[in-house]
């Protein structure tokens, strides 16, 4: 098990290269086994490395084994206070990310939906409008296949794909990884297409600077309450696939409350990738913020440059 | 099912804290779970016994503790305490509440030998 992505063993696959090749330079001490340790006990180094950080080894080379050999009496329990959040690993990762994409002029964005929200779609239909105007490069997650990745290489711009095998989001690790493989542009747009799920990437900051959800309008009125978390963060809610709405009994009024009510500061477009409507929206939504971005990375470095000249 | 993902990060935690205050093997865990954590304590307790296995955390007993959730109030501008993340304002009868509290899972402290 991966306990620095949180993916099974051998599970996350970035453009199809398997077997965490990724992990290489996490080891560090896990081989050396600097420990000392008394030879009275059978300790087979068997386990592997493949996908696992060093801490792993660690772990067995302490022989935590059920027979508990390299500790016979050593100490009395003792408390130890750490008031540690477990996700701090992934917000730190997502820290890192996000000074990554600010030095590079980059507009990250998360898309987070439920499977069948049409995130690809919009994605494709996005690309295809901006038509190279905009630099424009996309991460795709997704449990299997290399599908969405394929979709979206196709209209010319660069797509990565991840495969999290059993994992049900992207983290900060897995998007760090990716942008290795990425070259980006300044001022351009990063899409990160989370996994399609409801629930669990909404806990993994991944270094975005805006997130977006995305729900079909197929999907129900109450959905906002059902899964607040993948809404109460967002800064856009796209209600998508409208141009179904005279087809179906959805109450859109409700449908729009209930996002507002569970994401009272996001912004809320509705739009179809097969009508257009509400494309120009959410496309003057993007070079809005695209151009609040490089104000304040041009702000911020312009006040650096003059607190540089004065200590001259 | 992201509790398999959040326990390995636990795991990551107390390895980090078994080299600095080195200790052997861990009796006790406990973490403190928010209201708002979007965590299913089942499952993270499934998925405890099934990450520990083979590391020193493997046979500790699991505590968890609740901590309630907070929610800012866009109608009336107050921090207020939520027993459900659907509730209404119990100052003004608001619906439009943004958590910030409570959405944390976080490790208070070890027992260990």
């Amino acid at each position: 098990m991966c306990t620095t992505c949180g993916c099974g063993a051998g599970e996350t696959r970035i453009n199809g290269s398997a077997g965490h090749d990724h992990h290489a330079h996490d080891h560090g001490e896990s081989h050396a086994h600097g420990h000392d340790h008394a030879n009275d006990h059978a300790h087979t180094h068997d386990h592997t490395h493949g996908p696992s950080s060093g801490q792993v080894g660690d772990v067995l080379d302490y022989g935590a084994g059920p027979a508990r050999a390299h500790a016979p009496g050593l100490s009395q329990a003792r408390m130890i206070e750490i008031e540690q959040n477990i996700l701090s690993k992934n917000n730190g990762l997502a820290s890192t990310n996000r000074t990554r994409l600010r030095r590079e002029g980059v507009l990250a964005l998360n898309l987070l939906a439920g499977p069948g929200a049409g995130k690809t779609t919009l994605l494709v239909e996005t690309l295809r409008r901006l038509g190279g105007a905009l630099p424009a490069a996309v991460i795709e997650g997704d449990q299997e296949t290399s599908n969405d990745a394929e979709r979206i290489r196709a209209t010319g711009v660069p797509a990565i794909q991840i495969n999290t095998g059993k994992g049900c989001h992207l983290d900060a690790h897995m998007v760090g990884h990716a942008l290795d493989h990425l070259s980006l542009t300044m001022g351009g747009l990063l899409f990160i297409e989370n996994v399609g799920n409801l629930v669990c990437p909404a806990a993994f900051d991944l270094g975005e600077r805006r997130r977006v959800t995305l729900l079909s309008v197929t999907e129900g009125e109450d959905k906002p309450l059902k899964y607040p978390d993948i809404f109460q963060d967002a800064d856009l809610v796209l209600l998508t696939k409208a141009d179904l709405l005279p087809h179906l009994d959805v109450d859109l009024a409700l449908l729009r409350a209930n996002v507002e009510r569970i994401a009272p500061k996001a912004a809320v477009i509705e739009l179809s990738t097969r009508s257009g409507g509400g494309m120009e929206q959410w496309l003057d939504w993007l070079r809005a913020e695209r151009r609040s971005l490089l104000q304040e990375l041009a702000g911020e470095a312009e006040s650096r440059a003059a607190s540089l000249r004065a200590a001259e | 099912m992201h509790e398999l993902s959040l326990c390995e990060s636990v795991v990551d935690v107390i390895l980090e804290n078994a080299r600095l205050h080195d200790f052997r093997q861990v009796r006790r865990v406990r973490l403190s779970i928010g209201r708002f954590a979007g965590v299913e304590t089942a499952a993270l307790r499934f998925s405890f016994d099934v990450v520990v296995r083979g590391t020193l955390v493997e046979g500790a007993e699991l505590d968890l503790v609740d901590e309630p959730g907070t929610a800012w109030c866009f109608d009336c501008g107050e921090t207020v305490t939520l027993a459900d993340r659907l509730d209404p304002c119990p100052r003004c009868g608001g619906t439009r509440l943004h958590p910030n509290g409570g959405m944390d899972v976080a490790i208070k402290d070890l027992e260990v030998v």
